[in-house]
């Protein structure tokens, strides 16, 4: 029963670490309909700038929230800038040709990133610093509960609400949802879409470098090729929820991360990375627009 | 005329698969270099160079990076030693270097290059059994000696006979790092945690289990694990249930420092044990304070005071500001090896060399004295290492 119960936990932490990253994914596809491949790569970046952050401070000997805190809008405000970057200088030129042209772009710019990052931080894998310590952790008999679990599971939740309400409640998200909509009706209306969707990037991109410094806290190795597969789980968390839908994310990833513990704990560890895939495969199947997507026509 | 209405995400998967099918494509495009058949392999003329060359193909670069770079400056330093020497046979050795990013198909495409483009006269490398394994065949074919400094795994030398090591095998690992959970631990019940990715791993693994069933203890659990991940808690929940006195988990560093926060965290004080893929600074610092208390096994311990590893060791301080772990103390060795039947043999011709080679009887190596048996391998003790403050401490010498 304890096992049970423990296995509930990790899953639920694995969990919301794929929904941080998911969320950024889910956010790009919803207004703009372009998967961004190298949404795991600005993760990685994120994690990076975070690492340089905390070495440039001297945080690693003073460990505090306020740390935590500096450390997060750095690595926000670097993965947002790059974000911003991707967007201008590979997106946006391609933004009146055919979908494909920026889908392979994007796969194009994750491999840039994940290759210009072993160049620049070195392809040795790095220990991400503890810049918040909770001693010892807490425990209910044998039940063990790491406080970062539950601040991450938390931050999760949170930017999912703030998300939302940033999409349906403010005059930017109902900008954000009319470009999404149809773009060149948006513009003659007087929105101005480039912005609305530079915005957009800059918002996912910086929501990943927050993911990176989390998960480097709660898993202290970053290397350059990091976000590869926590990228792709994303993905397929965002998909199983219904890619586009903010609350769908953070559901997908949930049960993706609950799948794979309860898969590895009773059996087949090895399976960890073919359940996901699997799970994208059914779900492409049975019901492409996912858990809780709404299924929309194109008229040609 | 007639309107198609498609889902709009119909179409994004479409272009998705395209775009995994083509991230897939170009991954699996690198140059893989020319297929080596014997015929248009020219044979060095060694002879004709003014200098004798070595390759080597080494991880600088990856996931075991440090260990590629530990085996590298160990090489290195040998290199110049001999050279400042006089050289082998009059002639200066020069070191090719080749990095295969710590993937086996690399160190295949390195070794292929180095053997058919460099006309190197013999090959220095991979610290990992899987690279070894991939590299191996190649340089069977080619008919170029090959010495692997610290490839624990045996099917590295059953490959062909012109491939050798100067350390030890995991079968042997396996049983020391049994004997010493038995008789120095007492204990009796072990999980395993394995990497499954990693032929090392599976191996010393496999041969642990059966060492230490013959000693009497049980394996209560065995679990495993891919070297991409980065969380174990699954694995060590399960383990946990089954309440082990220690845990074996025979990887590389980078997990194994993840692994041991993570057992932590769940509550596990016990120790964990380990191979020599754990002799890494890095180790330390990825794991922390989660792997006091540890033991693994390895070549060698800079703590021994035999002048022979002294004056090694600081050298080898000098030269890079570093403690040599013990896949540099294994670079060094195999370079030496190399040097010293380069001297012995009748010609530099790569047949002659591997009768030298072969005949490598009792070289006064730091890790030991090393003999090549019949099967290529060296025959040697190996040292558990314990982990004490974040440092690597000699606890007891296990002979073969």
């Amino acid at each position: 029963m304890i096992e049970l119960v423990q296995h509930l936990i990790n899953g639920l932490s694995m969990g919301s670490i794929y929904a941080l990253i998911a969320l950024g994914y889910t956010l790009v596809f919803g207004i703009l309909q372009l998967i961004n491949f190298a949404h795991g790569d600005i993760y990685m970046v994120g994690a990076f700038a975070g690492f340089y952050a905390i070495r440039f401070f001297g945080f690693a000997e003073h460990p505090s929230w306020l740390a935590l805190g500096v450390t997060l809008l750095f690595a926000m405000l670097g993965s947002g800038c790059l974000g911003w970057c991707i967007e201008r200088l590979a997106y946006r030129p391609l933004r009146r040709s055919p979908r494909i042209n920026a889908l392979i772009t994007a796969v194009g710019v994750s491999l840039l990133l994940e290759f210009s990052g072993q160049l620049i931080f070195g392809a040795d894998p790095k220990f991400f610093p503890q810049i918040l310590i909770f001693d010892g952790g807490w425990s209910f008999g044998e039940l063990k509960l790491n406080p970062l679990q539950i601040l991450i599971f938390l931050i999760s939740i949170a930017l999912m609400l703030a998300l939302d309400w940033l999409i349906f409640r403010t005059r930017m998200g109902r900008a954000m949802r009319a470009t999404s909509f149809n773009p060149e009706c948006a513009a003659l209306m007087g929105i101005p879409t480039d912005q609305v969707i530079s915005l957009t990037f800059v918002l996912g991109s910086a929501l990943a470098g927050a993911a990176g410094v989390l998960v480097g806290l709660a898993y202290p190795k970053i290397d350059p090729l990091m976000g590869v597969l926590p990228g792709l789980k994303a993905f397929v968390a965002a998909v199983l929820g219904g890619i586009g839908n903010v609350r769908g994310a953070v559901a997908g990833a949930m049960i993706l991360g609950l799948s794979e513990e309860f898969l590895v704990g009773y059996g087949a560890p090895t399976f960890r990375d073919a359940l996901a895939f699997g799970l994208l495969i059914i779900i492409l199947l049975f019901k492409p627009t996912g858990l809780f997507g709404i299924k929309r026509a194109e008229k040609v | 005329m007639s309107y198609k209405k498609i889902s709009v995400q119909n179409r994004f998967f479409t272009a998705y698969f395209m775009g995994l099918l083509l991230s897939q494509w170009i991954s699996g495009c690198k140059p893989h270099a020319l297929s080596l058949s014997q015929g248009n392999v020219r044979e060095p003329s060694a002879q004709n160079q003014a200098t004798i060359r070595v390759g080597e193909v080494s991880s600088m670069t990856g996931s075991e990076a440090t260990f590629g770079i530990s085996t590298h400056r160990g090489i290195e330093l040998a290199f110049e030693e001999i050279n400042q020497s006089g050289g082998v046979l009059g002639k200066k050795l020069q070191l090719m270097t080749l990095d295969d990013q710590s993937k086996p198909e690399e160190a295949a495409t390195a070794a292929t290059k180095l053997i058919s483009e460099n006309q190197i006269v013999a090959l220095l490398g991979e610290v990992a059994s899987s690279r070894s394994i991939a590299m191996a065949p190649i340089a069977q074919n080619s008919k170029t000696p090959m010495i692997s400094p610290s490839s624990t795994n045996p099917r590295v030398t059953e490959m062909g006979n012109y491939i050798f090591r100067v350390c030890f095998i995991d079968p042997f690992q396996g049983e020391v790092m049994a004997k010493f959970a038995l008789n120095d631990l007492k204990v009796k019940k072990v999980a395993v945690l394995r990497d499954v990715d990693s032929d090392y791993s599976t191996g010393l693994a496999d041969y642990f289990t059966t060492a230490f069933k013959k000693g009497g203890g049980s394996v209560v659990i065995d679990e495993s694990y891919t070297s991409s991940d980065m969380d174990f808690k699954s694995q060590l929940t399960a383990i946990r249930a089954k309440k082990p006195e220690a845990i074996l988990v025979p990887g590389y560093y980078t997990s194994v420092g993840l692994i041991a926060r993570q057992a932590r965290e769940l509550g596990l004080q016990i120790p964990l044990l380990g191979g020599d893929g754990w002799d890494s600074p890095k180790l330390v610092e990825i794991g922390g304070k989660a792997l006091e208390n540890s033991y693994f096994s390895s070549h060698y311990s800079t703590e021994n005071t035999s002048p022979k590893i002294q004056t090694f060791v600081s050298k080898f301080r000098q030269h890079y500001q570093a403690n040599p772990d013990g896949m540099a103390a294994m670079g060094y060795d195999a370079a030496m090896i190399l040097a010293d039947s380069m001297k012995r043999s009748k010609t530099l011709s790569k047949q002659d060399l591997r009768e030298a080679i072969a005949t490598t009887q009792n070289f006064p190596a730091v890790t030991g004295n090393i003999t090549l048996n019949e099967k290529r391998n060296a025959v040697k003790p190996a040292v558990v290492l314990k982990i004490v403050d974040g440092a690597f401490h000699y606890q007891t010498t296990i002979q073969p």
